[in-house]
């Protein structure tokens, strides 16, 4: 337990100084994690600390972020990219395997490891890539869609790797590979991480994305193991749509917010299970899942649970990239290991490059596609471990390998720099090309979707603007599905849930919840952190305007005011008044009103309880005497200055202007 | 047999002494379509649909106001600017108000002679009027004599009922086809056109 302590201690000290400064200094908070992990990388190894496993287990953060990554895209948008998925991805892999296992060839390899390593390199680093993306909000561009179709390519093209590899097993490395046969991927650690515990033993298949598949699976007959594995994945997909509902619902009993963190988390890591079970990718089970999802209301519930552990492992997940460079060796064979990078990130520059030519992927976009994905990725250290258990790639060649990948992801945010001090200069005012897609420019997030909040997203969306809707009521949630309305569940209350909503780009946000402390508290929250966001707030009661104008709301809508000012117009029009001069009557009334709310409230104190607030008692009298003298038929009368317009000149004053113009004749 | 109806306009209804008098004397001649234009809009929210039927369903259109700066009460303005539509009533396929007769109905605040060249308004009623008029003539409508009341806040409380009571019998001409487009070549509409009128 202490270790535990101790070791969480340090990853978590070193992330927290590191990032930050990395921020500061505008390299990206990948940079920031990895020279945090290098940092640490000495204690780690006086420690005794398994790297490697750690990191396995640290993978799991990108089978989280792969979820996220579906949780955004509808299965619509999925559809549409599969021109780019397959023609983007396949010929991204395929092109830079077949180029990697000719310069292996060249340096001397046979055909069977050289190919191996084209595989390994041919992938690329989805943690980094999404990672720095969605940090600046490169995702929804062109090359950032680009990226990623590649990205995803990449994560269903491990699992035919992962039966084509094998298959090049060459006999005469079984020897060296005997002693870690039976492991699938703590061999290397053998011999590139001195500093690991040589002990483990665990069997991390099942935590990262790059499952080898478990004995029983390889067991079964071709046609069974292909039917297993649509079983499972049509088994994510119908389980994700029929049974998330039941699930929150049920969980929703216990009205406890930890539990759907629970519930988010039983779910990423159920399918990740049952993924790996299958031999399938629990990345590519998860991302699946995610996309299910997408549609669904409880999307935004899931991504604000799912999102801290995500940003956390991944985190780790970079340190031990960073701890993991084994320096000795490193520093032993320098000239080899930086220029196989060198030569290995040029190259795959050189095919991304060509694909964005062939792809029509234009100007700044090229850059990103084309620097962003020159690295090797994590699936790499997967496949290089799985090599070397298979007799593919022998120890030693492996543990260099090794070593690159990890140097190509350390240069990474390197690349990302060169693209924001260089690339993107030279395009920012040249280049005329089609603008970025605006998504839902002034988007409105309406809290709450009861009887006020639901005629308020009734009006924004037949008058065509998107708004995305949250509420926490089941039965609320029932009856609009009923009427094909797409909200979200969640309580709007929670930042964590206004962020997954979108709070940041959005312009507008509606507060239509009931609980008066509630709305205050939101007002309060959103006014505050976002102070470009106009707020639109309900109040419950007259007092309430006062709080919510002291919690900086300045758009407040009475709740009941409306629906009352129309009952007192029916009323009496009922009583015969003409249906002009009732209009006319209301809204004087309505003038007169808001002239008191607004005076009163230049008296009201929050602090102070009305009955004891002295002035305000004093100016609420004089108001109601106002208001007195107006039922008694003088005064200045909310019926009198409207109807002035309409009252035709006494006769005295038409007498008086028949003399003066007789005056002005005669003078 | 003609199908009117009446477009009665006017905000303060309650202050009005002449078209009080003259709504109250045409609501007693049957067969005639009467409409208080504020009291079915109050805010405003004309339906130029259901008011372009009730264009078609009628032959004469009568327009019943006080004279606002010259012009009609706003209301009644923003009714033909919603209402008289391109393509329905002018322009290109405009042709359903074709042959239709608009006829005016107005009460001034201004004594007679105040309408002349000589007196404080400088012109003539008719001159005022010529907006409807030529509204009526590109929406190819024949343009009837107005019926109006000068003096409308002086005249004695038995000269609003006597003008309110000829309304009535102008619009139960009208119904009965007695008074047409082409038949009272006069600049006004008057009690005694109408005399002359029944006995020709």
């Amino acid at each position: 337990m202490d270790g535990f302590m101790l070791l969480a201690f340090i990853f978590i000290v070193a992330g927290v100084i590191a990032v930050p400064i990395a921020s500061r200094l505008g390299l990206g908070s990948v940079l920031g994690y990895l020279l945090a992990g290098i940092a640490i990388s000495p204690l780690l190894a006086a420690l005794n600390v398994d790297v490697i496993s750690l990191q396995h287990f640290a993978e799991f953060g990108v089978v989280m972020m792969l979820f996220l990554v579906g949780l955004e895209l509808e299965p619509k948008m999925l559809w549409e990219m599969r021109h780019r998925l397959l023609g983007l991805g396949g010929l991204q892999v395929g092109g830079t395997t077949v180029l990697v296992m000719g310069c292996a060839m060249i340096l001397g390899q046979p055909w069977t490891i050289a190919m191996a390593i084209g595989l390994v390199f041919a992938l690329s680093s989805t943690a980094i890539v999404l990672q720095t993306l969605n940090e600046r909000g490169l995702m929804k561009g062109d090359g950032g869609q680009a990226s990623f179709s590649v990205l995803l390519f990449q994560d269903i093209a491990v699992i035919p790797m992962l039966a084509l590899i094998p298959l090049l097993a060459v006999p005469e490395l079984m020897d060296s590979a005997a002693d870690i046969a039976h492991g699938t991927d703590g061999g290397h650690a053998d011999t590139s991480h001195s500093t690991n515990n040589h002990g483990t033993e665990d069997d991390h298949s099942d935590a990262g994305h790059g499952p080898t598949g478990p004995a029983w699976i390889e067991t079964l007959p071709g046609y069974l193991r292909a039917l297993v594995t649509i079983a499972a994945v049509g088994f994510v997909i119908v389980a994700g749509s029929l049974l998330t509902r039941p699930i929150f619902r049920f969980v929703a009993m216990a009205k406890l917010r930890e539990l759907f963190t629970a519930t988010a988390l039983m779910m990423v890591i159920g399918i990740a299970l049952l993924m790996s079970l299958v031999g399938l990718s629990p990345a590519l089970g998860t991302f699946l899942a995610g996309v299910v999802l997408a549609n669904s209301e409880f999307r935004h519930e899931l991504e604000s649970d799912i999102d801290p552990f995500r940003g956390l492992l991944l985190g780790l997940f970079f340190m031990t990239v960073g701890a993991g460079i084994n320096f000795g060796l490193l520093f032993g064979h320098f000239g080899t290991v930086v220029g196989l990078t060198l030569g290995l990130m040029m190259l795959k520059a050189l095919v991304l490059l060509a694909l964005a030519r062939a792809f029509k992927v234009q100007g700044a976009d090229k850059w990103i596609f084309g620097l962003g994905l020159a690295q090797a990725g994590e699936f790499g250290f997967v496949l290089l471990s799985f090599t070397v258990a298979n007799d593919v790639i022998p120890k030693s060649v492996a543990d260099v390998l090794l070593l690159v990948v990890a140097l190509s992801m350390l240069l990474t945010p390197a690349l990302f720099i060169l693209y924001d001090r260089v690339i993107v200069p030279r395009y920012s005012d040249a280049e005329p090309r089609d603008p970025d897609e605006i998504e839902e420019s002034g988007k409105v997030i309406i809290a709450g979707h009861g009887r006020f909040g639901g005629i308020v997203n009734r009006i924004l969306l037949g008058a065509g603007y998107s708004t995305v809707v949250l509420d926490h009521q089941f039965d609320q949630l029932d009856r609009l599905r009923a009427f094909g309305m797409k909200i979200h569940y969640g309580d709007a209350t929670r930042p964590d849930l206004l962020h997954a909503a979108g709070i940041e780009e959005a312009s507008i946000l509606v507060v239509a919840i009931d609980d008066r402390e509630q709305i205050n508290e939101l007002v309060r929250y959103v006014t505050h952190n976002y102070p470009h966001i106009h707020v639109v707030a309900r109040a419950v009661d007259r007092h309430h305007v006062y709080e919510l104008y002291a919690a900086g709301a300045r758009d407040i809508i009475r709740d009941t005011f409306d629906s009352s000012l129309r009952a007192g117009r029916s009323a009496l029009e009922a009583l015969g008044v003409h249906n002009y001069e009732a209009e006319r009557m209301v809204r004087g009334f309505e003038r007169q009103d808001r002239r008191a709310l607004v005076d009163l409230a230049n008296l009201y104190d929050p602090d102070v309880p009305v009955h004891e607030n002295k002035d305000y008692i004093a100016r609420a009298q004089e108001l109601r005497a106002e208001e007195e003298a107006v039922m008694s038929g003088h005064g200045n009368s909310f019926g009198g200055r409207y109807q002035r317009g309409w009252e035709p000149p006494t006769l005295q004053d038409l007498e008086a202007e028949i003399a003066e113009s007789q005056d002005a004749e005669t003078t | 047999m003609a199908n009117v109806i009446v477009y009665y306009a006017h905000p303060g209804h309650r202050h009005s002494h002449a078209n009080r008098a003259m709504q109250r004397e045409a609501q007693k001649v049957t067969g005639i379509t009467m409409v208080d234009l504020y009291a079915d809009y109050p805010r405003f929210e004309i339906d130029p649909d259901k008011e372009q039927q009730r264009l078609l369903d009628h032959d004469i259109i009568v327009f019943q106001f006080p004279l606002f700066w010259y012009s009609t009460p706003s209301l009644l303005k923003e009714w033909q600017d919603l209402v008289l539509e391109h393509g329905f009533a002018f322009g290109h396929g405009g042709d359903k108000l074709v042959g239709k007769s608009l006829m005016l109905a107005v009460t001034a605040a201004g004594p007679k002679d105040a309408y002349t060249p000589d007196g404080y308004q400088n012109h003539q009623m008719r001159e005022f009027l010529v907006p409807m008029e030529q509204t009526a003539t590109l929406c190819k409508m024949h343009f009837l004599p107005p019926y109006v009341l000068y003096g409308s806040l002086r005249v004695e409380s038995d000269g609003f009922l006597s003008h309110a009571k000829g309304f009535a019998q102008v619009l139960a001409a009208l119904r009965d086809d007695v008074l047409t487009p082409s038949s009272p070549k006069v600049p006004f509409l008057t009690a005694e056109t109408l005399t002359l009128q029944k006995e020709a």
